[in-house]
């Protein structure tokens, strides 16, 4: 009997990238496409595979590595999330046009909702842009699947493929079957052609008339056609479904007793959509309802607009997920089969918060006592949760830090009054988008403060290790790229690195930098601390402050609004503070914070 | 394949509660027992102490999320969690919760609140808190509904979990234990 095995969406990715010959795997950690590829060297380390896995410092140089393989005979895949491939955008659009030579899978994960994203933007949008086939799976079984659709069609027509997962595919699990890996061997083999490789305008012109001859062929290509789920439905009213809603509308037809009654086809290769198909559809129904996250590419491609309805009609929403139960309403008001609207309670949820301990709280606070009036341009990463604190005015995008403290510095230079900045960036986010940007605010003396919130770790996507970190995704060693020198090296003149634990020490040198900025130009301040998801309860034990209320808490509240830490609460019925132990790490930072004194250690 | 009605549960806590495991334990005792199962996670930013919550689903389903008025059970290892996710209980459905006092009774279901955050403090091990509701709420459904597994199969997954960590094994089976013998004790 085959082995089935529960499989998160992402390690059954993985599995189906390393059955299928996969020989170089690369990503830039971001939910929810992170487990893929520390999945992908789980399967490369209990097999022995010989192959290539590793972070990047960003996704454009992941989709460059990965490239770069597949033409030199090589099947590889780049992975990432939606907004990641906002990044390797650049090097997607030209790679499509010259085409590969062995398997080339773009894996670029979106996030309807959004549950963790700053967008809900649709990624097979963006493989229209490029004209790349996209393939949208409904289940981690069938994103399995989809990875070996995927290498075959990039290798019928030498284009790269995107498969396109979601929240709900890559972090469903199921049980999933295990195939054999296929241990091929790889021998790569880089054949030079500058007129396609390197190709200037004349021959660009040349490869675009061949990707649009690609693409017709793509849209007749039997193996990712659209499947009529239910045969035996006869009807003059169709609906078509792709990714997760296709498992919903599934599930939905055969409770509601309409599985006999209305043609349901799921579309496998939303774009290019297959032409046949298309036909079909509109000669063939009168109305046709079209559900797919998030943006109506399948309805666009559909030329008769009066017979569709969905996202383009109005009828299916356009922003957010589209939930089982929203799409039971679809279902039902296109069957003219009654539906009850359920009511639902909005109850206000629990907003995330830094864990206790976190260093980065201490960073925080420390930069209101250092500039209380400032501006405070910050990033992407656990510490976006500063906000909760009115730590971060700004979140943006991937090293925007930087460049809107840039934006905000010139904005006010000429004012008699500058307000301070101080910008927050991670160790991780600092190499990924940061470099570029501080050598500009160099090379226009920005005069502003950046603090990088250095803990060792790309804490928010599941302490990946950054450049810095000297270690892979095999945990193999590195080399570690050192922040300060990189600072440095940019052409910062002040530098300075300190523990943010050591709270008064580092709200006096934040002061100080403060003051270097207004005079003379950026100061970078690295605040160096582990994240404590990296810290062991031994070591822990070992820097141990126990901390307790005194009776001098007057329950005025200050700790538990400016500093949040989880461990500290304050309810309606309580006159004090209360710690709560199950929480605390006993960081003893909080020693420093009660205008009151009332927070103390618990031995003197 | 052995033969089951559907079932559909919902397990929510706040991150770092240790939600994501027992979703996972479920979903492996369900292959054990050659079932096919569905699980949809709460991932990313909610982790850092935000609500989370997981669907899990045994029998023959296409799509991971509960609809609301669906599940039949709820696990819910903190208080507000439950009024956040009581919504996807139909009637006749169960729910455990982590609670000084039992909450409101609604008609046709029977909701039991435990007071896990006590029994975890009694073992001297705060982070089990999901085990024990996980055992209690073993004790208290095995009976109800004809659930797809029973606390043996959910040790025999845990003991193949935790096989290499001997010590985690041990307060792991303990705290799962204390919350089944608390569930059937009352
Ligand atoms: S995971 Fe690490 S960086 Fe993120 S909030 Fe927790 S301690 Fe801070
Ligand atoms: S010592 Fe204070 S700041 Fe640190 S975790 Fe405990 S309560 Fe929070």
């Amino acid at each position: 009997m085959p082995e089935r095995k529960l499989m998160l969406g992402n390690e059954a990715i993985a599995r189906g990238l390393v059955e299928n010959g996969c020989a170089v795997a690369t990503s830039y950690p971001g939910t929810p496409a992170s487990e893929i590829l520390s999945a992908v060297a789980a399967e490369q380390k209990q097999n022995r595979l010989s192959m290539h896995t590793q972070w990047a410092i960003n996704e454009k140089v992941a989709f460059e590595i990965a490239y770069a393989a597949c033409i030199t005979g090589l099947r590889s895949a780049v992975s990432m999330k939606q907004v990641g491939l906002n990044v390797a955008s650049d090097p997607l659009m030209s790679a499509a046009y010259m085409g590969v030579k062995k398997g080339f899978l773009i894996i670029s994960a979106d996030d309807p909702g959004p549950h963790s994203s700053q967008t809900e933007q649709d990624s097979r949008l963006m493989a229209m842009m490029a004209k790349i086939p996209v393939l949208d799976p409904d289940s981690p079984a069938q994103a399995k699947k989809m990875i070996e659709l995927g290498y075959t069609l990039s290798e019928a027509f030498n284009i790269p493929v995107m498969i396109r997962p979601t929240t709900r595919v890559c972090h469903a699990r199921q049980d999933v079957i295990l195939e054999e890996i296929v241990f091929v061997k790889n021998l790569p083999d880089f054949e030079k052609d500058p007129l396609r490789w390197a190709a200037t305008p004349k021959f660009r012109f040349q490869l675009h008339k061949e990707l649009e001859q690609k693409l017709k062929a793509i849209a007749a290509h039997l193996a990712t056609a659209p499947l009529l789920l239910n045969p035996e439905a006869k009807a003059d009213n169709a609906i078509v479904v792709s990714g997760v809603a296709a498992a919903h509308s599934k599930e939905l037809l055969k409770e509601l007793g309409l599985w006999g009654k209305i043609p349901l086809y799921q579309v496998l290769q939303p774009y290019p959509l297959h032409t046949e198909f298309k036909n079909h559809l509109l000669n063939d129904y009168t109305n046709i309802l079209v559900i797919e996250e998030t943006t109506g590419i399948i309805e666009m491609q559909l030329a008769d607009h009066a017979k569709i309805k969905g996202k383009l009609s109005g009828m299916v929403p356009v922003v957010g997920e589209l939930l089982p139960e929203i799409i039971e309403k679809l279902i039902c008001d296109f069957c003219e089969k009654e539906y009850s609207p359920v009511d639902l309670p909005q109850v206000p949820g629990k907003r995330p918060t830094l864990c206790a301990g976190c260093p980065h709280r201490a960073s925080f606070f420390a930069i209101k006592k250092a500039a209380p009036k400032g501006i405070y341009p910050s990033d992407i990463g656990c510490y976006t949760l500063g906000l909760n604190f009115g730590a971060v005015d700004t979140v943006l995008c991937m090293g925007a830090a930087i460049g809107q403290a840039a934006g905000f510095y010139h904005a006010h230079k000429n004012e008699e009054k500058r307000p301070d900045i101080i910008a927050t960036i991670g160790d991780s986010t600092f190499f990924h988008a940061g470099v570029p940007a501080l050598i500009d605010a160099v090379v226009q003396n920005v005069q502003f403060v950046l603090v990088i919130l250095d803990n060792r770790t790309t804490a928010m996507t599941g302490n990946q290790p950054t450049p810095a970190s000297g270690v892979g995704v095999l945990d193999e060693p590195l080399h570690a790229v050192d922040i300060a020198a990189l600072v440095k090296g940019c052409g910062v003149s002040y530098c300075k690195t300190a523990d943010p634990y050591e709270l008064q020490d580092f709200i006096k040198l934040l002061k100080k930098a403060v003051q270097y900025s207004r005079a003379k130009g950026p100061a970078v301040v690295i605040a160096r601390h582990p994240c404590v998801l990296n810290i062991s309860p031994a070591e822990r034990k070992a820097f141990a402050i126990p901390v307790k209320i005194a009776k001098e808490c007057d329950g005025c509240g200050y700790c538990v609004k400016h500093f949040e830490c989880p461990a500290l609460s304050l309810n309606e019925t309580e006159t004090k503070v209360i710690l709560d132990q199950l929480l605390c790490i006993e960081c003893g930072v909080c020693l420093h914070i009660c205008p009151k004194n009332a927070i103390i250690p618990q031995k003197e | 394949m052995q033969q089951i009605q559907n079932q559909q549960y919902v397990i929510s806590g706040v991150g770092g509660q240790g939600v994501l495991f027992i979703t996972r334990l479920l979903a492996e005792t369900a292959i054990l027992k050659g079932l096919p199962v569905f699980t949809a996670e709460t991932h990313g930013m909610a982790q850092r102490g935000g609500i989370v919550l997981s669907h899990l689903k045994v029998g023959n389903f296409y799509s991971p999320l509960i609809r609301p008025f669906q599940a039949d059970g709820l696990i819910a290892l903190k208080a507000e969690a439950f009024e956040a996710h009581k919504h996807y209980l139909k009637p006749d459905s169960w729910a455990v919760v982590n609670k000084k006092q039992v909450p409101r009774q609604t008609k046709n279901s029977s909701f039991i609140a435990i007071d896990a955050n006590h029994l975890a403090q009694k073992i001297d091990n705060f982070r089990s808190i999901n085990l024990i509701m996980l055992g209690f709420a073993m004790a208290k459904a095995g009976n109800a509904s004809n659930l797809f597994c029973t606390s043996q199969d959910l040790e025999i997954v845990l003991s193949q979990r935790l096989a290499n960590n001997k010590n985690f094994h041990h307060t792991a089976l303990k705290a799962f234990n204390t919350g089944f013998s608390e569930g059937r004790n009352e």
